[in-house]
């Protein structure tokens, strides 16, 4: 069930989706400066949720909260909740490493690590883990075949991962967090540095992979939003201004920011 | 000439007078090793390649053997790796990822200026200030606790072991530092993809960083033992000037550098001269081979390509 | 795709938590190491600093800059080091002019016209390995150079070899910090008309001249604090010099005599001079880096 700060959103008249997590009055503060302001919203489970918005609208602070990325950082503090499966993963007392082993994420530039292809994948696995030798074998096959890369690369597994195309390295990134089957996967821009072939392979990867996986990707691309997504939050100056149905907010959005953003009048 | 023609004419002179100041650098080496070699020759006519592996150096009887030097040199260098090697990482390390980032360039500043510090008073501090302290407390320790052939002897305080922790001290501001920026240079979103695996920070520096940076690692292991190996000052004072050959690190030993220091201006044949001499080229010839395989290891080519 | 309605409570269970458990502590563990290490360099540093001013510092009087050495065991007459310290500055500085204009020079052409030849990378092959040549056969080479030919020990044969241990290090420095230089400013001098040479000495040594500066002073730093080249080069001397020709006394060689000496007043004299020797190095170390980071920053 979409949360929205609108009270007039139509609902939506299909199956009526889980809700994976909820948000609720989500602050963010580098240091001193508050760049998210009491964001709430409810990420619907396996449904493709977009974050669109100008740069610098806290669209990428908003989604690196969900597997709490900024822990890395000093001075970078949260206020809110997030609840998953019916705990704040905000609340320090939850252990950031089990956390991320259910929420993955991909990132703007793909980060193959410096390791074969195979122990791209297999690395995951190993840590968090006694896998066999064969069973890991079988879980690296089928993220490989899950993120459509199997073809591509089953006769190259011991190759560097840094040898794949652009593509194929962001393709071998999401094998890589497929393969310890998370619950949720972040996608903060992942196409922006591809071109737009391996774009449309991400894309179809995407819709192909929310029957299992709940999605969340943050895009600057207002027709990859489109395309992709259920559900859409528009962000600006790190308020969430508006969040619906994607067809709803593309056809009669109801705010007059996101009307002009979607019909590129700035941004 | 009209100024286009002084205008070439002036590159022309220019170039080619920097060039051939570059040329007077290779002239330099090349004369360098030339003369060393001529002057090992009566040296080299008369021990041959035994020389190498001969364990007899007397000057009285003119017999010369270079092996307790040699050994001397790699083993100090050797020890003083092991010391330097995991403490550099994990200077490196806290200056890179753990350490509050007010505290990182001072700290950073602070590890760089052990390196500042002269060698000959490195030296002089490991004679009256560590090796004292070593032979009171730490050697009669190892060997009440430890003991075996590793730690024979008496525990006098000088010998390989000070030697090996000197040179170590001398060369760990150098690893961590180029450490320190090699973990630098890894790409925040590399590091955070590992963590968004579920990585703790010594799995990301262990799976990721390191192996990322290895090849800058290891050119930094690679200068830092060519500096151990040719160090004078520091182990001259420190590692005990005996001609004595053994595997404990308690006992008193030799480096090159040291048999050098000590005898090259009271060599009275020319015999002597020219082993000394060898002794030189032969140290040269060392660090020559691990510096030009340090600069293999570092030449230009595709980052974190291999597995 | 809709989950069924009761959704079960352990959705998410913890991952099997010894391993977790042992993570967590291995990584503690590290980390703990990491710190200690770090708290342990910066620890030698203070201890090794403090050691050296707390028995140098006291040696340090008016008569340790301007009297000349004392036989040990000497009371009755002032006891100093001056013809070292006048020896070392002569022969640092004299290193300095013979290595710096040789030093750019060479770093000009492997910067500016060597890049790709084979002429060009055996140059900076062979500079990058006498950066870490070992100093003391630095000091062998001159001996064979200079002392045996000349018959006697001089200044001279000792400020070649601090000019043969600074330049290469001048000479990398200089390459680097031209390559620093951007392009566009090369191209901006150029495009007013000026020959290539003439760009590269009005604009772009101008450009990199802090960086050179900064290159310079640290090579300075390090060859003043030089000891293994000078044994058999510069010699030592107890005297006055009256010439660059013949042996001259210095400090690093002093220091090294007098601490090797059973002597309690000259093992004193030794600290002084330690403590001399590493808090100049320091001061022309930090001053510089200063000066750098001010650059940086600007």
């Amino acid at each position: 069930m979409s949360a929205t700060t609108t009270d007039e959103e139509p609902m939506p008249t299909k199956t009526t989706p889980q809700v994976k997590m909820s948000v609720r009055n989500l602050n963010f503060f580098y240091g001193n400066k508050q760049v998210l302001f009491g964001n709430t919203l409810e990420i619907d489970e396996h449904q493709v949720t977009a974050f669109i918005g100008p740069s610098g609208c806290g669209k990428s602070t908003h989604i690196r909260t969900y597997n709490r990325m900024f822990d890395l950082y000093k001075g970078h503090r949260t206020e809110g909740e997030i609840i998953m499966d019916g705990r704040n993963i905000l609340d320090t007392k939850e252990s950031s490493l089990d956390l991320r082993h259910h929420v993955g994420m991909i990132f703007q530039k793909p980060t193959p690590f410096p390791m074969s292809i195979f122990d791209n994948i297999a690395y995951g696995l190993r840590l968090h883990g006694s896998l066999s030798k064969s069973e890991i074998e079988g879980r690296v096959e089928k993220a490989l075949v899950d993120a459509a890369l199997w073809e591509e690369v089953k006769d190259a597994l011991p190759h560097p991962g840094t040898s794949l195309s652009g593509g194929q390295q962001q393709r071998l990134c999401i094998a890589r967090a497929l393969a310890i089957e998370p619950q949720v996967i972040l996608m903060d821009e992942p196409c922006s540095a591809l071109d737009p072939i391996a774009t449309t392979k991400i894309e179809e990867l995407i819709s192909e992979l929310k029957g299992r996986f709940t999605i969340v990707i943050v895009t600057h691309n207002m027709q990859q939003a489109a395309r992709v997504s259920d559900n859409t939050a528009f962000f600006y100056l790190g308020k969430l201004v508006e969040f619906s149905r994607t067809d709803v907010m593309f056809s009669s959005p109801v705010k007059q920011e996101t009307e002009d953003y979607i019909a590129g009048r700035f941004g | 000439m009209n100024r286009v023609q002084r205008a070439v004419a002036g590159d022309t002179l220019f170039r080619g007078i920097t060039r051939g100041f570059a040329g007077g650098i290779i002239v330099l080496f090349a004369t360098l090793i030339i003369m060393l070699w001529q002057q090992a020759l009566p040296s080299i006519h008369a021990f041959g390649f035994g020389f190498l592996i001969d364990s007899s150096w007397n000057p009285v009887t003119n017999q010369f053997g270079a092996w307790i030097p040699i050994f001397g040199t790699l083993f100090s260098t050797f020890l003083a790796l092991l010391f330097a090697i995991p403490l550099s990482l994990g200077i490196a390390l806290f200056l890179a990822e753990l350490a509050p980032t007010w505290m990182r360039a001072p700290f950073g500043t602070a590890i760089e200026l052990l390196a500042a510090i002269p060698s000959i008073v490195y030296g002089m501090w490991g004679l009256f200030v560590l090796s004292p302290l070593l032979a009171d407390y730490l050697q009669p320790w190892l060997q009440d606790h430890i003991g075996g052939p590793l730690f024979l002897g008496a525990p006098m305080g000088i010998g390989m072991l000070t030697a090996g922790m000197i040179l170590a001290l001398m060369i760990i501001p150098f690893i961590a530092s180029v450490t320190r920026d090699v973990f630098l240079m890894v790409p925040q979103q590399l590091k955070e993809a590992a963590y968004g695996l579920g990585c703790t920070t010594w799995e990301v520096v262990r799976d990721v960083m390191i192996p990322y940076g290895k090849k800058g690692i290891a050119g930094a292991v690679f200068l830092g033992m060519g500096r151990a190996l040719g160090e004078t000052m520091a182990v001259t004072f420190v590692i005990g000037n005996a001609y004595h050959l053994s595997w404990s690190l308690l006992a008193p030993g030799n480096s090159i550098a040291s048999t050098l220091a000590n005898e090259f201006t009271e060599a009275d044949s020319d015999l002597y001269l020219s082993s000394l001499i060898e002794l030189g080229l032969v140290l040269f010839l060392i660090t020559f081979i691990v510096l030009a395989i340090a600069q293999w290891w570092l030449r230009p080519r595709k980052m974190g390509a291999d597995q | 795709m809709s989950a069924p309605a009761a959704r079960p409570p352990a959705t998410r269970p913890n991952i099997k938590s010894h391993i977790m458990r042992r993570r967590i502590l291995v990584n503690r563990f590290i980390l703990l190491l990491s710190m200690l290490a770090a708290v342990g360099g910066l620890f030698m540093l203070i201890w090794i600093l403090g050691d050296v001013a707390m028995r140098g510092a006291s040696s340090i009087n008016w008569d340790f800059f301007t009297q000349l050495p004392t036989p040990p065991g000497t009371t009755d007459e002032p006891s100093g080091v001056a013809n070292a310290i006048v020896g070392t500055l002569l022969m640092t500085t004299i290193a300095t002019l013979i290595a710096v204009p040789f030093g750019v020079l060479a770093g000009t052409y492997l910067a500016e016209f060597g890049k790709e030849s084979k002429f060009g990378a055996t140059a900076r092959f062979i500079s990058d390995i006498l950066v870490s040549a070992p100093s003391i056969v630095i000091g062998v080479f001159v001996y064979l150079l200079l002392v045996k030919p000349m018959g006697n020990f001089s200044g001279w044969a000792g400020a070649v070899s601090l000019a043969i241990i600074m330049l290469p290090v001048v000479t990398r420095t200089s390459e680097e910090m031209l390559r620093l230089v951007p392009t566009e400013m090369r191209e901006a001098a150029l495009a007013l008309g000026a020959p290539y040479w003439k760009m590269l000495v009005q604009v772009i040594y101008r450009a990199a001249k802090t960086g050179m500066m900064t290159g310079i002073m640290l090579a300075v730093a390090r060859v003043a604090g030089e000891t293994a080249p000078l044994l058999f080069t510069s010699l030592n001397s107890p005297y006055w010099m009256d010439s660059m020709n013949e042996p001259m006394a210095n400090l690093t060689t002093d220091l090294f005599n007098y601490a090797m000496s059973p002597y309690a007043d000259w093992q004193r004299q030794a600290w002084g001079i330690a403590f001399l020797i590493t808090m100049s190095v320091l001061v022309v170390t930090i001053i510089t880096r200063l000066a750098l980071h001010q650059r940086s920053d600007a």
